[in-house]
């Protein structure tokens, strides 16, 4: 009897035709996420790449400009200076960085999760925390002065060690995923052989991490060079390109000559970007889906001698972001270490006071809420959706780009674009929606690549699957794709807040009088001598992001463990 | 048979790139039949499943479901239900919320959702697991589910993407005995695609092998295994033994010094080159006399533990192009004390030796 009723209900439903065509509506959804990402990503470089053959009054001057930079001595010296502190600070962090993460994945250290954490610390300050850390130890008051045998912070030396402390943790990350990534069969077959300790660090160890090593050199290559923060607190008379950009535009409204200083920033950050890529893919190939993860076996005294490493180094990020902390609460520097909160009243130090964290706020949740629904909903079109395959393979090169582009070119793009006379869009220029285009432009890619990922690890069938019941994309996005995605969503929101919170080399072309933001308000604090403010600001926003970050892991805990029962068995 | 064809293909091609997926497919499928595309990885059978949902769309060709014209029309609107290798549940929707998954869209009421999703979990076997979520379920379990969420909107094709390849071999069988008495039932027309040649031959009604992009034969799983229209079909559906022969003259076969009758010789020239199938069960042992049509003497080379029989290589004693291999029963081999070494007389039926083409690259022609 239920035969029958299965055989005819709907019939004479499954002959209509579908009520909305389903491939126009995803053909216009791509179409919309391309035309987004041409302006917010393509047209700034593409302008910024004009502009750099372009003289002052628009005209095309072919490579005059780049010939007028490299015959310029001190124009030129800045590129040199740039190299020559960047390919210093790679020597000295990757090494560090890859005995830290050796001690976190390959030992049996105590406390791992702890040492982890402290060394992750700068990711969420701005860059110049650091420096400003550096000022109140080895600066004209500092107390280890001495330490530097007569030779001045101010400078090459200032920048290296700020950036030393700046990087650790982005080196510390790529190297801790390529020593995990290890096919513990490989030791079991070498210690079955019989090889000594140092030949398995040789022959299997290295090779095994050599991609991450060779990735982790440029990603700080690269964030040296393009550092705006740093070099601008410390730099003292050192120029480097970076602050070269921000003069030639801010200080002599030189447009050309900005623009091709952008253009030379773009070259190693392309370059790594072109590394990183070749790397990953051959990072996967090294291992099988059948290898089976190292175990470290106890052994104290090697145990013990990374321990001491690891509170040594690990100490030295906490004691410095710890400085500049303690720092910020101390009346006077150095005649009177009274506690204070006087440096937290920022309408002394700055006209927009705490205004400005209230607007990098009110910019990184934008950031956040908007950029994750465009990046996510972005990477399922691009994914999952078989329409329109130019359209997909168009945003996806788009949405890519923005990793090779350093934050001080991009907000370069978008001065030139932004505030060209003839865009429709420059009445943004100045206004929170261009800061928070901005930054979300900039940080796309990485947040893109954790969307797709998530995607790509969910049945690919699930649209084929609608598509036979009838039900429309749109609806399994909301009920199955994005539910089940939660987790990576959240990263997602997560990253793009506590970046925008902490970004400062590409919005310190873009804000206005009433959207300057905190990060920006650290950099004029400290230009304007209150460098104790500066201090107190850097704190605030590291305070929000570390906030933003255990909220998130809380959420994660209780919220979620019990709204995705489903996980567990 | 005068009723139209429920699905018909004409002329469907497909390809990837510079690779040609589907070429020339040309198929017809029976109102409430049950059909399998059996063949090996990347065979095109699956292309050719997801080209009839829509979901890849050929290049060339025509397709009809219910005497429509589906060719550009997308998957919303073509009316089938699809269950897949993987399942593909919504993990994070209930047993309940997956089968009535395709309903809630259509505006039915609560009451009427929840009475068709407690007909289609008891029709598949599952009843009163409507809270659980797929994790908690075993592999067989959600592709039960898997089939109700396929079933719920009534559609009048059912395509089974390997349903049953991912499950353990116990629960394979039971569920495809399942699936077989339930298409059965429902009467729905239903297209399968599966590498199992086990799978294929218990459940179709007919058997589409494919290979390199192409059909090499249609035809009833019986067809299929006593008729194989190539040399491909023979080896791929059931075990088959090939020598190199070359005809000697009408009905008449030999390889190396070994003359043998045939009964089908396809009307093959004398000296053409063929290959000589034979399937292992159809070569006889017991009751042979000297003298006997296709009667050879061999020796049992090699044996093969199989359980409920041996594979044996035998080694005629006259020189041929190879070993021919047998299976012997548990009883035969008991009865006719076989061992390694042990001299046999068997004979080959004139209607077991299978004539084919020889594979290419071969000459034609004997010198």
């Amino acid at each position: 009897m239920s035969e029958v009723a299965l055989r005819t209900v709907p019939q004479a439903e499954a002959r209509l035709p579908p009520r909305i065509g389903e491939r126009q509506v995803a053909t216009v959804l791509i179409g919309l996420l391309g035309l987004i990402l041409v302006v917010i990503i393509a047209l700034p470089l593409w302008v910024l790449l004009s502009k750099s053959v372009q003289d002052s009054n628009g005209g095309f001057v072919g490579l005059r400009n780049f010939a007028i930079y490299f015959s310029t001595p001190t124009l030129f010296a800045s590129l040199f200076n740039s190299i020559a502190v960047a390919a210093l600070t790679t020597c000295i962090v990757v090494p560090l960085a890859f005995a830290y993460a050796y001690a976190l994945t390959r030992t049996l250290m105590p406390a791992k999760s702890f040492f982890y954490a402290a060394a992750l610390l700068p990711i969420f300050a701005p860059s110049l925390l650091s420096a400003l850390s550096l000022l109140y130890i080895f600066g004209n008051q500092g107390f280890l002065k001495w330490a530097l045998m007569g030779a001045s912070v101010y400078g090459p030396i200032g920048i290296v060690i700020a950036e030393v402390l700046y990087c650790f943790p982005h080196a510390l990350l790529i190297l801790v995923t390529a020593l995990s990534l290890s096919d513990g069969r490989l030791y079991e077959a070498a210690a079955a052989l019989d090889t000594t300790p140092q030949r398995v660090f040789r022959t299997i160890t290295l090779p095994g991490a050599r991609y991450g090593i060779i990735s982790a050199a440029f990603v700080v290559f690269t964030l040296v060079v393009t550092d705006f923060g740093i070099p601008k607190v410390i730099g003292g008379q050192f120029n480097v390109l970076a602050t070269d950009a921000y003069k030639q535009v801010v200080g002599q409204q030189n447009f050309p000559m900005g623009a091709v200083v952008g253009m030379i920033l773009l070259v190693p950050a392309v370059l790594a970007f072109a590394v990183d890529r070749l790397v990953q893919r051959k990072q996967v190939a090294l291992l099988s889906s059948r290898a089976v993860p190292y175990e470290p076996k106890p052994a104290p005294a090697r145990d013990l001698a990374f321990l001491i490493y690891a509170t040594i180094v690990g100490g030295l990020i906490v004691a410095t972001y710890g400085m500049a902390v303690w720092a910020s609460f101390i009346t006077y520097w150095p005649y009177n270490l009274s506690l204070t909160l006087k440096n937290y009243i920022f309408e002394n130090a700055e006209p927009t006071g705490w205004g400005s964290y209230f607007n990098s706020l009110k910019m990184a949740a934008l950031a956040a809420v908007i950029g994750t629904a465009v990046v996510f909903t972005g990477a399922y079109l691009i994914e999952k959706l078989k329409v329109f395959p130019f359209g997909r393979g168009f945003a996806q090169f788009l949405a890519m780009l923005p990793m090779a582009v350093p934050g001080l070119v991009l907000g370069l793009g978008y001065v030139f674009f932004f505030n060209a006379p003839w865009n429709p869009l420059n009445v943004l220029y100045g206004t929170l929606t261009v800061l928070v285009v901005n930054t979300i432009a900039h940080f796309y890619t990485v947040a893109h690549i954790t969307a797709t990922t998530a995607l790509k690890q969910i049945d690919a069938e699930f649209e084929a699957v609608s598509a036979s019941l009838k039900v429309p994309f749109w609806r399994t996005f909301s009920r199955v794709t994005v539910p089940i995605c939660m987790p990576a969503i959240l990263d997602i929101a997560v990253y793009m807040f506590v970046n925008a919170l902490t970004t400062v080399s590409s919005v310190i072309f873009l804000y206005g009088a009433n959207t300057k933001l905190a990060s920006i308000a650290i950099v004029h604090m400290d230009e304007s001598g209150t460098v104790a403010a500066a201090a107190a600001m850097a704190t605030v926003i590291m305070a929000t992001a570390i906030a933003a970050r255990l909220l998130h892991l809380l959420l994660d805990r209780l919220v979620f463990e019990r709204l995705q029962a489903w996980r567990r068995r | 048979m005068t009723e139209p064809p429920f699905l018909r293909i004409e002329g469907l091609s497909k390809r990837f790139g510079a690779f040609t997926a589907l070429k020339g497919i040309d198929l017809e499928v029976r109102r409430g039949e049950f059909v399998c595309f059996l063949g090996p990885s990347g065979c095109g059978k699956t292309t050719l499943l997801r080209a009839i949902a829509g979901l890849d769309p050929q290049e060339e060709g025509v397709i009809e479901i219910a005497g429509r014209d589906v060719s550009r029309a997308p998957p919303a609107a073509r009316d089938f239900g699809i269950v897949f290798q993987s399942y593909a549940l919504f993990p994070n929707l209930t047993v309940a919320q997956n089968v009535g998954y395709g309903l809630v869209n259509r505006r039915k009421g609560a009451a009427e959702i929840r009475r068709r999703v407690d007909e289609l979990l008891a029709l598949v076997g599952l009843p009163e697991q409507h809270k659980k979520h797929p994790v908690q379920l075993s592999g067989g379990q959600q592709q039960r589910v898997a089939l109700a969420r396929a079933l719920a909107t009534a559609p009048n094709l059912l395509l089974l993407d390997e349903p049953l390849s991912a499950l353990d071999a116990k629960v394979r069988v039971r569920l495809r005995e399942e699936i077989r008495a339930l298409q059965k039932r429902l009467g729905v027309t239903t297209v399968m695609v599966t590498h199992d040649q086990e799978e294929a031959l218990a459940m179709a009604d007919r058997i589409v092998v494919m290979n390199h992009g192409v059909i090499e034969q249609v035809g009833t799983p019986a067809e299929i295994y006593r008729a194989p229209a190539s040399a491909f079909v023979a080896d791929f559906v059931g075990a088959m033994s090939f020598l190199d022969a070359v005809v000697a003259g009408p009905k008449a076969l030999r390889t190396g010094a070994l003359d043998l009758v045939c009964r089908d010789d396809r009307g093959l020239p004398t000296g053409t080159l063929v290959r000589l199938g034979l399937r292992p069960e159809e070569i006889r042992v017991r009751g042979v006399m000297p003298g006997d049509l296709n009667a050879v003497r061999v020796e049992v080379e090699n044996l093969e533990f199989l359980g409920p029989f041996c594979r044996a290589r035998l080694k005629p004693e006259v020189e041929t192009a190879g070993p021919l291999v047998a299976d012997f029963s548990a009883n035969l081999m008991r009865d006719l004390d076989v061992a390694e070494g042990r001299r046999l007389l068997i004979a080959l039926p004139p209607e077991a030796l299978r004539v084919f083409a020889p594979p290419p690259g071969v000459p034609g022609q004997q010198a």
